[in-house]
């Protein structure tokens, strides 16, 4: 086997689970060991780095980095990374001092953002303290995009929203709401160095069936379109009986919007069973708990219009194969109701470009984007968040953000768009004295902390009454400690070892161990102390030791960085060291990490 | 010592025994010895054995006397018996328990200094009486509780941390054993276990005093350039030419059994203990032998490890007293001592 080169940062990267899943590469271990410490400013802005809305995503992110978390491979739930993130936010102090500055000069180049949601913000977040001069068009009155128009305030409160997105407008950016673009032609050639394009996923599918213009029209309504109106105080009421298409999240946010509005009786009608839902799994949860009935296996058929009035919706009851490719009807069904909200899925709508603007568009009719560096194939113009490659959510823009700022940054330099900052690393020893370390080392038996929820009587009285009450001080105190400080890295150095086995006797997860070099990984798998089942960690193989020609491994799946196999190594050949991922954004040195 | 407790991680599917127990329930206590002791090894190997051979820990009684070594029995099997006896008086201790209970598995732990020193006397005569127990001698050829003076097996040669070298000849504890008849007789190294462990387990299951003498590295005070107990001065000098392999059960048996073993012994429980590998004309069942393989082995500056005699057929301290079937403990306390009157009959009976 080829020893593990450990000093690309990718490798130790990519057992830091967490940030590994993270589309930002947000340092979780770090920011929730500042928690602990009750460092909630530090904690806020080792968040704020990398995905610059700490306080909106620990209440309404999608958090790939939950399932991939080591702690549930360890007692079968993540850390509650998410809502540890919303601590930091609610309890921190003023970070003002600590935030980006304006420039001290501008660099005489302008950029235009369409649509202010957080991916146009990122990038104007990037670039306006690099002396960027950044406007900003939105169509709505006021900023945040999606975040503000989808996501219901009793899941995230408006002032959240509008002291995150006033931390980046107060560098400077040009915002000019109410105006909606509606030639990109016009826009390049209106004085731009470079646009960016963050404009979303801003139309909802609608579902053409029988009687969908027959009359009802003002009780069926768009999911986005609906929540949208909700949010900018358009809409305030409901009938009893509302009736939800869709299995997303934002059918989910519909119907808890519908309940607050005056919704009685509100279903989520499914086509198929339940485990093929795209809504995650909390946020089903919550819905349940507000009483929205789930009903599954019911393909709408029609809408059921009398005189020229909503009354019902037609289904019909199937059966699925296994696998749900293939159903066969078994009844029909009239399901009355007041309302109907279709919330089936948005698509992109960029009837504001121009065919012939030199933008190719492909499949699904939608751009042809660089995945690294987010341009499009019309130079000086680049795409993020759901307006590059479809709906995905705000920690993806965040993502998509940060690179088209380095693009922009590159572009407008004069240098090639595709060539990156490189991505650094630092390892440093957390040994502080004879078994003594610089973080808590210990497992912590805990269980996952459960959210605390306003009472369900209290709930619907108030629209923007937030739902979720954050983590108690206690919670706090036991979920940080839930945290197996995967970034916290054994680092083995093969020539100090003497091979007395004392690491592999005191390992309390069996994750190490001594063998006869094998040609490749599978086959040494079979050698190991603890064969794991995941074989998507990767194994950290040591150089031929010296004594015995054999070589150290150890299998990264459910290491808890308890730090015994460095406390216990008479030569210091394991040590506990801290691994940091310097990650470059816009304006960072390309002599970094060299 | 390290800074927390060994963490219990509930891994699920988490492997049992026939027992249902984990390998973590034949745990004992964290240990307090130096980190890289040879010792924390043979512990670890000691919570294999244990655990693979199902044995209930409330059947194991272990024993030590005084040194490093006799800390050892504190780390593992926390459900077990256990007895720490004054400096070197291990083997009579033990001799006292198996006598009031010979169906316990008696586990002595002992070191170069409470062995070959203190306790030369009680050793040679547990071996003369074949006591039923596994005698673990943890030989690292220096006083390390001490500081690091020579102890009665470090080689002529060898040297201190300080460089001074040893001049008294040492005690060889393989070859003492041999000349003093006992049943079972090897020789192991902390650092192999593949070695250590099928060893131990014969010596579970011998019916007989089993003799291990185990080379354990004192990584403090005797694992420098000078010493020949070091980790690298017995991985360059080990001969590892005899392999046995312990087969417990009989699927275990038909699914390991290698055509060209040389010798097998069917232990008193059914089990087999078979040789894979054997130096050419030896036979571990021969005394004599074994004896000239020590011997010449040592001549060429080599350390023979592996299980070097066994004879099955030594009767131990019960059947040479003719004890009863049922264990002493057992038997009721007027059975056991039944009064001045029946003294006075017995008396009788010689007059």
């Amino acid at each position: 086997m080829k020893p593990t080169d450990i000093s690309n940062p990718d490798f130790f990267h990519s057992v830091v689970d967490c940030q590994w899943a993270c589309p930002a590469h947000t340092n979780v271990p770090e920011y929730i060991r500042l928690i602990a410490q009750g460092r909630y400013d530090d904690a806020y802005m080792v968040n704020r780095v990398s995905n610059v809305f700490p306080g909106i995503l620990g209440r309404t992110c999608d958090r790939p980095c939950e399932p991939a978390c080591r702690r549930s491979r360890v007692d079968g739930n993540p850390v509650a990374i998410c809502r540890l993130k919303r601590v930091a936010s609610d309890l921190k102090g003023d970070i003002t001092e600590r935030l980006p500055k304006p420039a001290q000069s501008k660099n005489g180049k302008r950029i235009a953002c369409v649509g202010a949601g957080p991916a146009s913000l990122t990038v104007a977040n990037d670039l306006l303290p690099l002396g960027y001069e950044v406007v900003v068009f939105e169509s709505e009155a006021k900023p945040g995009g999606l975040m503000r128009s989808n996501i219901p305030s009793f899941r995230l409160p408006e002032e959240v929203l509008d002291s995150e997105i006033a931390n980046i407008v107060d560098l400077g950016a040009e915002m000019r709401y109410s105006t909606e673009v509606t030639s990109l032609k016009e826009l390049v050639s209106s004085g731009f160095d470079a646009v960016f394009i963050g404009s979303g996923a801003p139309r909802g599918k609608d579902l053409e069936i029988d009687g969908r213009r027959a009359g009802g029209e003002d009780r069926i309504h768009i999911g986005i379109n609906w929540l949208q109106s909700v949010a900018f105080g358009h809409i305030s009421e409901i009938g009893k009986r509302v009736l939800v298409i869709g299995v997303g999240n934002t059918a989910m946010d519909c119907c808890r919007t519908a309940r607050r509005l005056g919704g009685k009786d509100v279903k989520i009608m499914a086509r198929r069973p339940r485990e093929y839902f795209k809504a995650s799994p909390w946020e089903l949860e919550d819905a349940e708990e507000e009483g929205i009935e789930i009903i599954v296996n019911h393909a709408p058929k029609r809408f059921v219009i009398e005189d020229g009035r909503l009354v019902g919706m037609e289904f019909e009851i199937v059966k699925w194969n296994e696998g749900a490719t293939r159903s066969e009807v078994l009844d029909t069904v009239v399901v009355p109701c007041d309302d109907v909200i279709l919330a089936i899925g948005q698509e992109n709508a960029f009837t504001w470009i121009e065919r012939d603007s030199g933008i190719e568009f492909g499949k699904w009719d939608m751009p042809v984007v660089d995945e690294k560096t987010m341009m499009s194939t019309l130079p000086g113009v680049f795409f993020g968040g759901d307006a590059a490659f479809g709906p995905k959510n705000i920690i993806w823009a965040v993502a998509h953000g940060h690179e088209a700022a380095i693009s922009i940054d590159n572009y407008c330099q004069g240098k090639q768009v595709t060539e990156r900052p490189p991505t650094g690393m630092n390892l440093a020893s957390q040994k502080m004295g004879l078994s003594e370390w610089s973080y808590h080392n210990d497992y912590n038996p805990s269980p996952r902390q459960k959210m605390s929820h306003v009472e369900l009587s209290k709930r619907f009285a108030d629209l923007s009454l937030e739902v979720e009450l954050g983590f108690s001080a206690e919670q706090t105190a036991r979920e940080v400690e839930r945290c197996l400080n995967c970034d916290i890295e054994p680092v083995f150095r093969a020539p100090l070892c003497i091979e007395c086995d004392a690491c592999i006797d005191i390992c309390p997860v069996q994750c190490l161990t001594m063998v006869e070099d094998k040609d490749d990984e599978l086959d040494l798998r079979r050698y190991l102390t603890a064969p794991a089942d995941n074989l998507d960690e990767p194994l950290y193989v040591s150089s031929k030791l010296a004594q015995t020609g054999r070589i150290m491994v150890k299998d990264e799946n459910i290491c808890v960085h308890c730090g015994l196999c460095a406390e216990r190594c008479p030569t210091a050949a394991w040590n506990m060291e801290k691994f940091v991922l310097q990650l470059s954004y816009a304006g960072t040195s390309n002599n970094k990490g060299k | 010592m390290p800074s927390i407790r060994k963490p219990l991680i509930p891994l699920a599917p988490h492997a049992t025994n026939a027992l249902g127990l984990t390998v973590r329930d034949y745990e004992g206590a964290m240990s307090t010895l130096c980190a890289g002791c040879g010792h924390d090894s043979i512990t670890a190997a000691l919570v294999q054995t244990f655990y693979e051979l199902d044995m209930p820990p409330e059947k194991i009684a272990k024993l030590s006397g005084i040194g490093c070594s006799s800390k050892t029995p504190t780390y593992f099997v926390s459900g077990a018996h256990g007895f720490n006896s004054v400096h070197g008086r291990m083997p009579p201790i033990v001799t006292g328990a198996n006598a009031a209970n010979k169906n316990n598995i008696y586990i002595g732990i002992s070191g170069d200094g409470d062995s070959l020193s203190i306790g030369t006397g009680h050793f040679v005569h547990a071996i003369r009486k074949n006591i039923n127990m596994v005698y673990i001698i943890e030989n690292n050829g220096v006083y390390g509780l001490t500081k690091g003076q020579f102890s009665p097996t470090a080689d002529v040669g060898s040297t201190t941390k300080r460089g001074v070298p040893n001049e008294v000849p040492p005690i060889d504890p393989v070859e003492l054993a041999l000349s003093l008849g006992a049943s079972f007789v090897a020789r192991s190294f902390s650092g192999d276990k593949r070695q250590l462990i099928p060893i131990l387990k014969a010596a579970v299951e011998h019916h007989g005093f089993a003799m291990i003498d185990v080379i354990s590295p004192c990584i403090q005070f005797n694992n420098h350039q000078g010493s020949t107990k070091s980790y690298k001065y017995i991985r360059e000098h080990e001969i590892n030419e005899i392999d046995s392999v312990f087969l417990r059960s009989s699927s275990e048996i038909t699914a390991e059994l290698p055509a060209d073993s040389r010798v097998s012994v069917t232990m008193h429980d059914g089990s087999i203990l078979m040789f894979r590998t054997l130096p050419e004309n030896y036979d571990p069942r021969d005394r004599t032998a074994a004896m000239n393989y020590v011997h010449e082995a040592k001549a060429k500056g080599e350390v023979p490890t592996g299980l070097l005699y066994i004879d099955r057929e030594i009767p131990d301290i019960h059947d040479l007293n003719d004890t009863t079937e049922e264990p002493l403990i057992n038997i009721p306390f007027q059975k056991l001592c039944p009064g001045r009157n029946a003294l006075l009959k017995f008396q009788e009976s010689f007059q």
